[in-house]
């Protein structure tokens, strides 16, 4: 009761293993229901009706790490979230991605001050950057589809 | 860690929060949870330590901070036009808004004139601002109450206020398109088709709302008789905005004290005296509702004219003056490498935000840049009632009376 | 604004509580004495139908020690429509001054935050804590001799350099 019955017989497909992992995960990458400041508003844009960001298989939004591949970082870190941020990631099961959204996740941004964190990759390590104040929704998934381009060249024995 | 061998207990135990939470909790009658900073219905990242008794909640203390930016310290040390870059930043969803007040602070600090088209600007932005404040508000309300088709809609036409804002500016968000004096330029020729586009399109929409949400049996069960606020407390806890107004008290800035030309326009102050979940929800419709009505209104009799002061002081002069006039290079130059120096004193200037009374006060040294700023935020105040609020009520309503209080977090950690 | 009723009230109070009155666009404020705060707002909230707290904010004037802070208040009637401030002048050394947490309940989120970023410390407050920064945080952040803390930002000419110092997190 699935694809074979309205597709016909699809035969046997041969394809690398890692390639096949790979085309998986980048299709049902779920990210962390997780935002901080003005990006967190614009992630909420890109998911809802007119960027509809579940075009990539990203419909779901996991309110727990440790149901999610993908975290965004989405705004400005304070000294004081640092740590919660770097617990958060710690919970997240292998494999994982992170995505700084935005100049303040990503550099500090305009900043440049005691209280905020001067780029996140100083407390989880980050996969892509996203520029702009806030980034637009396009300019977010612009920088998921380049994450997908990075998980698809990723190789097997490099996992181990 | 050490342990103090009398009482088996690391010394911080719960020593430092004993204050906070009941006798009970010490004896270890209820449970306390930790809820946030990353949780989906906090708005952000809020903190909240409850003390709870089976499912209610006994005590609820608010943590906040974690998006404290340090945005008061840091425009000092900027000159006053470049600051105006933070003020964006601070109550995200408001952010012409808060552009709004504070050129208004730094305008009545240097006793500056403004075109009225200039003003009749401001307020249609504003009250577009608004809008879309409204609509992430009633989107995330309705989501923590399950309503996950509201938030789609609301998001839809929030795009359609964004492509506006992005029209006259360049931004979607952080638009800093309010300047000392007046505006950045004049709004861009499709401007008023757009919003006239808009103000056909949205009322149809806030009743499509109406539909969905008013009368859904699950809403109502979820909202009414949730979170009731005495206007009493309320007024000692000097709460503001929708919040004030849904209890009973009608206090609306743009009515009290009208700035920027809002003594202009027709428009009521809706009141509503249940002053509960629902009350809130249907006092913050109605708002969108007069909101259109103004900005109609704006555009409507919008004044032709210059959009910025003509004090060189202030106001850097136009491009064409540049080539032909020495002065203006001069002031040209005196403007974007010294900034402007306002005289000697302090202001407070208030507006009325989405969320409530939005004020800023304003110290001049003297000097190119602020000596002190400090912002007057609704959600700091108002986030305060929380605890009242949500006492006696379950952990399952806690959700839906942070969305009732409409907090902004980078409002309140500014 | 009904000014002509805001000057009465201001120069009853001035009278009352020996303060200084002055006044700036329109603006009026008092400066008390410390230990007069109290009794101050009270006769606010009381007699003169001040309902809400608006503000309560510190400027430091540093490196003037005495006054060092003026602690800014402002209080809005809801009835009147007016508003009418007070400025309380501390000295650098341990600022220490009354809460009036009693009179007016949001002013337990303000002073937290004023003992937080300016030390200023309230007595008879009920839970002084730290609030926007980290319990174990050091320094009052905006007080004027605290440094902004700058990071020097990362340009082409300079980025080798700065990448290699940068403490970047591991997996």
């Amino acid at each position: 009761m699935g694809i074979e019955q309205k597709a016909g017989n699809m035969g046997v497909v041969t394809l690398k293993l890692e390639e096949v992992i790979n085309w998986s995960r980048t299709n049902a990458m779920w990210p962390m229901l997780f935002g901080l400041a003005c990006c967190a508003i614009e992630m909420m844009s890109a998911q809802a009706s007119n960027f509809d960001m579940s075009r990539f298989g990203m419909e779901l939004m996991r309110p727990s790490p440790r149901q999610s591949d993908l975290m965004i970082v989405a705004g400005r870190v304070s000294r004081k979230m640092g740590p919660v941020l770097r617990w958060l990631y710690d919970q997240m099961p292998e494999p994982k991605w992170v995505i700084a959204m935005g100049d303040c996740a990503s550099c500090g941004g305009v900043f440049n001050n005691y209280a905020i964190v001067q780029g996140v990759d100083e407390v989880v390590p980050v996969d892509v950057y996203v520029a702009g104040c806030p980034p637009r929704p396009e300019a977010l998934i612009h920088g998921i589809v380049t994450l997908y381009e990075k998980v698809k060249e990723e190789k097997m024995k490099d996992w181990a | 860690m050490d342990i103090d061998l009398e009482t088996n207990l690391p010394p911080d135990a719960l020593d430092g929060m004993q204050h906070l939470v009941s006798d009970r909790a010490v004896r270890g009658e209820t449970v306390l949870l930790n809820m946030g900073p990353q949780h989906p219905s906090t708005h952000g990242v809020l903190r909240l330590l409850l003390e709870l008794d089976g499912e209610v909640v006994v005590n609820c203390v608010p943590d906040i901070g974690f998006l404290h930016t340090g945005i008061e310290k840091n425009m000092e040390a900027k000159t006053y036009l470049k600051a105006e870059v933070m003020t964006d930043r601070l109550d995200y969803l408001n952010n012409l808004g808060n552009n709004l007040t504070y050129v208004m602070a730094i305008e009545k600090l240097a006793d500056l004139d403004v075109p009225p088209r200039a003003q009749a600007i401001r307020v249609l932005l504003t009250e577009l601002q608004r809008i879309a404040s409204h609509l992430v508000w009633l989107g995330t309300h309705a989501l923590d109450a399950a309503a996950m088709s509201v938030f789609l809609y609301c998001f839809r036409e929030r795009e359609r206020i964004l492509d506006i804002f992005e029209m006259v500016s360049g931004q979607r968000m952080m638009t800093t398109y309010f300047r000392p004096g007046g505006l950045w330029r004049d709004v861009t020729s499709g401007f008023e088709a757009a919003v006239r586009d808009f103000v056909s399109y949205f009322p149809p929409r806030v009743t499509e709302y109406d539909r969905l949400l008013t009368k859904n049996p699950i809403f109502l069960r979820r909202t009414k008789e949730i979170g009731y606020l005495e206007p009493e407390v309320a007024l000692r806890h000097g709460v503001t905005g929708p919040m004030l107004r849904a209890a009973g008290i009608e206090f609306d800035l743009r009515k009290a004290q009208p700035y920027s030309g809002y003594e202009l326009y027709d428009f009521d102050v809706p009141t509503h005296t249940d002053s509960d979940t629902y009350a809130r929800y249907l006092m913050r419709m109605e708002e969108m509702r007069q909101s259109i009505r103004i900005v109609e209104q704006a555009l409507n009799k919008l004044p032709l004219g210059p959009v910025r002061s003509n004090n060189r002081k202030y106001v850097p002069p136009p491009r064409s003056e540049l080539g032909t006039s020495m002065e203006a290079v001069i002031h040209h130059f005196k403007l974007w490498t010294e900034g402007f120096i306002p005289p000697k004193g302090s202001v407070y200037v208030a507006t009325e935000s989405p969320r409530g009374e939005l004020g800023v006060f304003l110290e001049s040294d003297g000097g190119p840049k602020p000596y002190r700023v400090h912002w007057r935020t609704p959600s700091f105040t108002n986030i305060q009632i929380l605890p009242i609020l949500a006492r006696g009520h379950l952990v399952a309503d806690l959700v839906l009376l942070i969305g009732t209080v409409d907090i902004l977090l980078g409002d309140v950690d500014r | 604004m009904m000014n002509e009723e805001l000057h009465t009230i201001a120069a009853e109070l001035k009278e009352r509580f020996a303060a200084d009155l002055y006044e700036f666009r329109g603006e009026v404020s008092l400066i008390l004495k410390p230990e007069d705060i109290v009794a101050f707002s009270r006769a606010l909230r009381d007699e003169y139908d001040f309902e809400l707290l608006t503000e309560e904010t510190a400027v430091d004037y540093w490196p003037e020690q005495t006054p060092r802070f003026h602690v800014v208040y402002r209080w809005r009637s809801l009835k009147r429509n007016t508003i009418i401030g007070a400025r309380v002048l501390l000295d650098g050394n341990s600022p220490s001054m009354p809460s009036i947490v009693k009179v007016y309940l949001n002013a337990n989120g303000f002073e937290r935050e004023l003992w937080d970023m300016f030390g200023i410390c309230f007595e008879e407050h009920p839970d002084l804590r730290r609030i926007m920064m980290p319990a174990d945080w050091v320094g009052h952040p905006l007080r004027k001799d605290y440094p902004l803390g700058y990071e020097e930002v990362q340009f082409t000419f300079n980025f080798d350099e700065i990448d290699q110092r940068k403490p970047y997190a591991k997996e």
